[in-house]
């Protein structure tokens, strides 16, 4: 509803920087009515994460928006809106339909296009850009129809798009004009490792190659002939040779203009006519086009500031990034290229490891005012921090990209000043954090809502925390450690009391110690300790509403609801017998079935009320469970170790099958995965475990708190060539230390890591035993074996245990949601959409 | 098929009452509707909750098996697959605005389970 005195705001465009405009603009609750024109079909939609379209991400999940959402704020939204004319003196703009708008004030957010190099022949079908949900969908059908992809362009979107072509099974190219990859961001020697990382995954890299033209190919769709004479055959062309500026509107109506294109504004957004505002990547600041989306929405906001009379303006924004291309972490800070006249650089290349690091300080070597960072990018936080906040560098400013020896010198948050942006997304200051405190916040979740400091990439999350536990610390407010709202205690706290208390129920720990009625954290994190100390059956009654699904129902969940079925396979010696009864399982309940990398094998597709049959079979047949659904030891892998091997110095299959058997079932506050190499070979991989053990000439090594998966840790060698009872008098007192000491979800390499003193602390603990505990924890921890029952076992022999697995109560009917296909001659969950179409899906038979 | 407007919820006898599970759920169908039902016992007595069984994030029917308990004095239960918080009396999700399931009234009578549906 417009009434005559509103005014009128237009906006052209509805990426990214459009809907931020307007979403500042609702904020600021200005009285205006405003217009969004959106040349394409749908509102806005989240550009940056457009790839994850490829890994399955629909236009929904990107949109940022929805039609409806604009509605409620009085907004007047159009899709397929395109403006071909402005006519500045009647300020009214004209859509390619006819249709007519006018305004008080415009907003132009036209954001760019993909540059296409002019090269004969590139207009042809299977050539193709990367910017909008269109171009992906020509992408993806182009590539079903294709074998080998070049991706012309060797820069960050280049680069990501050759990660797209190489997931949907492409042979993939890359063709760079300039000598190296991410010549913006990187340097020769960071481009040339990021290059040789690239290679390694299987992507070509072709540098200096310049195309002349595009003809038909002879083994594939088309032909690349390049400059120099050679050329590359391709079925798919993906350009992405940078970006233009969408800025035709701004030329055809006399706009200032920059000479290589670009809607010239000011310090507030405003272009040559003051009346008319350019943001985002349509828009040319002190001869600088943008391409990435933070200094997009500093614009957007200093315009709206501009317009609704409020304060702020766009003064230059940050370019450094860091991300990760095909899992290479690449960071790029500042001046990269080292082009301030004087900077001085220091450098550490290692190469075995794929990692290079260049720190570029100015001539007097106190500030930090670039970076590089190629293969390992976790000194970029700091790094950036150093370089935005011009923070005084240490004496050796090479320490900040040495690999830590020790001592990494990281960044308090009390080294930073008021000024400091902790985060660059959405302009937040160390002082706004401090002001929002000083308002009442308590918590990082309360600043977050306050400031929206750490919504947006997330990348400043770990220093917002530390701003804010070290602000509320000097405020007096002791930060809490509390598990969750019903304790006022850590895990390890909750741990103590209720061993020396005694207490073997929830609700005696809730009325005892507690509020409320627990919550999904605390309960499990209680069902875990009450399993440690007491090691009762996991279903009792008292127990069973405490434990995550996954131990109500003894096995994993899977994203529809079923479950999967993982018997244990100690050390992973199995007979032939047990791995026929395993086919012969599998093939009448219909699993999909598949090798675990811990050595056995993983069922899937169980519904609810399939397990108890399942399990009787397969209990009746030797199995135990594996505890895959527990935090708890999951598998002691092994090599076949010196029955076997030539090579092999100790039986490590016969140690790792004994370990297996005597930690199998113990709770714990995470995860626990063992390994047993049979000599120093280490094909079992037992340094990138919890505990890891490495036959030598005399005995046993032991290695401790490895970790693979997410975030690697290199186990530490912890004692030399122990007899086997020492070796398990050790990992016994270990295991029992961590469970004891060690907060909710946190696996042993975190825990080390966290550990005061830690590696040569807990050394004193375990052999030199300093806290006199040695011997409780070596007794806890044969209480646990010595009180072990298979819990499917346990279950399938009570008739009340088995009241549980049903999916309902008053029915025998299966769930109808759970639904099959085939593929490569196994079952997999049939996708929302194969559901609906009802031809391929195999229903469910009760078997 | 019924028209929306003239379609009156009726009491359904689903089960006996020492089918439920304390402080936990089961899960009952009627009609084509998949109901998760919680017998939740504290301090302040026995309450009996009704919501539908259709997680809508993770999109399976599951919300029966979720753990429960009480975050701000909401009792709720958390989805068991990505553990989103729904109130039991009213179907609301505490993460996510725009995400709620519905929410069913139950009684016990003559310890039979009646849900109105
Ligand atoms: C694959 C990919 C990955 C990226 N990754 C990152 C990243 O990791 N980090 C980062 O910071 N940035 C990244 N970017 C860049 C980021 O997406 C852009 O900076 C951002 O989208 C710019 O927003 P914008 O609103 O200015 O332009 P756009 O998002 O391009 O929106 C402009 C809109 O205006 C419309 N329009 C144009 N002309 C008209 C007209 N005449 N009438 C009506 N409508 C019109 C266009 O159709 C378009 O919808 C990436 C981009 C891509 C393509």
């Amino acid at each position: 509803m417009t009434s005559s005195s509103q005014q009128r705001i237009v906006i052209v465009g509805n990426g990214m920087v459009g809907h931020h405009f307007v979403e500042q603009l609702i904020n600021s609750q200005h009285d205006c009515h405003i217009t969004v024109l959106s040349g394409e079909g749908r509102l806005a939609y989240d550009r940056v994460y457009l790839s994850s379209y490829f890994a399955g991400k629909t236009a929904e999940d990107l949109a940022m928006t929805t039609p409806e959402t604009y509605q409620e704020w009085g907004v007047d939204a159009r899709v397929n809106a395109r403006v071909s004319d402005i006519d500045r003196t009647a300020k009214v703009v004209t859509l390619e339909s006819g249709e007519t708008f006018e305004y008080d004030k415009l907003v132009l957010a036209t954001g760019s296009y993909p540059f296409v190099p002019p090269i004969p022949g590139n207009d042809q079908p299977h050539c193709l850009v990367y910017r909008t949900i269109e171009d992906l969908e020509a992408i993806s059908a182009s590539s079903a129809q294709s074998k080998v992809g070049v991706v012309v362009g060797g820069g960050l979107l280049g680069l990501e798009a050759a990660n797209a072509l190489k997931q949907a099974g492409l042979e993939t190219h890359v063709v760079e004009f300039a000598p190296q990859l991410m010549a913006v961001q990187l340097d020769l020697m960071g481009g040339d490792q990021l290059r040789t990382k690239i290679e390694d995954l299987g992507v070509q890299v072709h540098t200096q190659k310049a195309t002349q033209e595009i003809v038909a190919g002879e083994h594939c769709r088309y032909r690349m002939n390049f400059s120099d004479g050679s050329f590359l055959e391709t079925d798919l062309i993906l350009f992405s040779a940078g970006i233009r500026p969408s800025d035709q509107l701004g030329r055809s109506s006399e706009l200032a203009m920059g000479e290589r294109g670009g809607i010239v504004i000011n310090n507030q957004c405003q272009t040559s006519d003051p009346d008319i505002y350019a943001i985002g990547e349509c828009a040319l600041w002190d001869n600088r086009i943008y391409g990435l989306v933070a200094p997009g929405y500093a614009m957007a906001r200093a315009a709206v500031a501009n317009l609704t009379g409020g304060e702020g303006e766009f003064a230059g924004a940050d370019m450094s990034t860091k991300l990760k291309l095909m899992g290479v972490e690449v960071g790029s800070i500042g001046d990269a290229h080292a082009k301030t006249p004087g900077a001085l650089v220091y450098t550490y290349h290692n190469q075995p490891d794929g990692i290079y690091k260049k720190l570029v300080v100015d001539p007097s070597k106190t500030h930090v005012i670039g970076a590089v960072l190629v293969g390992d990018t976790s000194d970029y936080d700091t790094l950036l921090q150093y370089a935005l906040n011009e923070i005084a560098v240490p004496e050796a400013p090479e320490s900040l990209i040495l690999p830590s020896a020790g001592e990494a010198p990281t960044l308090g948050a009390d080294a930073l000043g008021d000024a400091a942006t902790i985060c660059s997304c959405y302009n937040v200051s160390k002082g706004d954090i401090i002001d929002a405190i000083d308002g009442g916040c308590c918590s990082v979740g309360d600043v977050k809502g306050a400031t929206s400091a750490s919504t947006g990439c997330g990348g400043c999350a770990a220093l917002l925390k530390n701003v804010v536990d070290s602000e509320l610390e000097k405020r007096g407010v002791e930060v809490s450690k509390a598990i969750c709202e019903h304790f006022n205690y850590t895990r390890q706290e909750l741990y103590h009391l209720i061993q020396v208390e005694g207490i073997k129920s929830f609700n005696e720990l809730l009325e005892k110690h507690g509020t409320g009625m627990g919550c999904d954290i605390c309960k499990p994190a209680a069902g875990s300790i009450f399993a440690s100390v007491w090691n009762d059956y996991i279903l009792q009654q008292q127990h069973q509403p405490l434990q995550d699904t996954n131990d109500t129902y003894l096995g994993n969940m899977q994203k529809d609801g079923t479950y999967s079925i993982v018997p244990r396979v100690a050390g992973g010696e199995i007979t032939p017998d047990k791995l026929i009864l395993l086919g012969e399982v599998a093939k009448q309940y219909n699993l999909y079935t598949k090798i675990t990398g811990g050595q056995r094998i993983d069922l899937f597709g169980a519904r609810v009320e399939q397990l108890p049959a399942i399990w009787e079979a397969l209990v009746a047949g030797g199995f135990e469970t594996g505890h895959a659904y527990a935090k708890a030891l999951r598998t002691v892998k092994s090599c076949v170790g010196s029955t076997w091997c030539r090579y092999g110095v100790q039986d490590s299959v016969t140690m790792a099958i004994d370990l297996e058997n005597r930690y199998k079932g113990l709770r714990a506050p995470h995860k626990i995965k063992f390994a047993v190499s049979g000599c120093t070979r280490e094909c079992a991989e037992a340094q990138g475990k919890d505990i890891g053990v490495i036959a030598t000439e005399n005995g046993w090594n032991l290695y401790v708190c490895g970790n693979g998966g997410m975030k690697p840790r290199h186990a530490d060698l912890f004692a030399t060539d122990l007899d086997d009872e020492t070796l398990v008098k050790y990992i016994d007192r270990v295991l029992m230390f961590y469970t004891k000491t060690a907060d909710r979800l946190q696996r042993t390499s975190v825990w080390m890591e966290n550990l005061e003193g830690g590696l040569e602390y807990l050394q004193q603990v375990v052999i030199e035993d300093s806290l006199g505990i040695g011997d409780e924890l070596e007794a806890q921890m044969q209480l646990i074996t010595d009180t072990y029952q298979c819990e499917w076992k346990t279950t399938i022999e009570s008739p009340e245990a088995l009241k549980r697995f049903r999916q309902f109560v008053n029915s025998d009917a299966t769930d109808s949601n759970i639904q099959f296909v085939t593929e490569r001659d196994q079952i997999r969950p049939a996708t929302k959409a194969e559901k609906f179409s009802g031809e391929k899906a195999i229903p469910v038979e009760i078997v | 098929m019924q028209a929306q407007e003239s379609y009156t919820p009726q009491w359904h006898d689903v089960c006996h009452e020492d089918d439920l599970v304390t402080n936990s759920g089961v899960c009952a169908l009627i009609g084509e509707e998949q109901v998760a039902i919680f017998r939740i016992v504290n301090g302040e007595g026995t309450q009996y909750f009704a919501i539908s069984n259709w997680d809508p994030i993770g999109e399976a029917n599951v919300l029966y098996r979720g753990i429960v308990g009480s975050l701000g004095g909401k009792t709720v239960v958390a989805s068991p697959l990505y553990k989103e918080h729904y109130e039991l009396a009213t179907g609301t999700c505490l993460e996510r605005d725009d995400v709620s399931v519905n929410a069913y009234p139950v009684r016990v009578d003559a310890q039979r389970v009646l849900i109105e549906l």
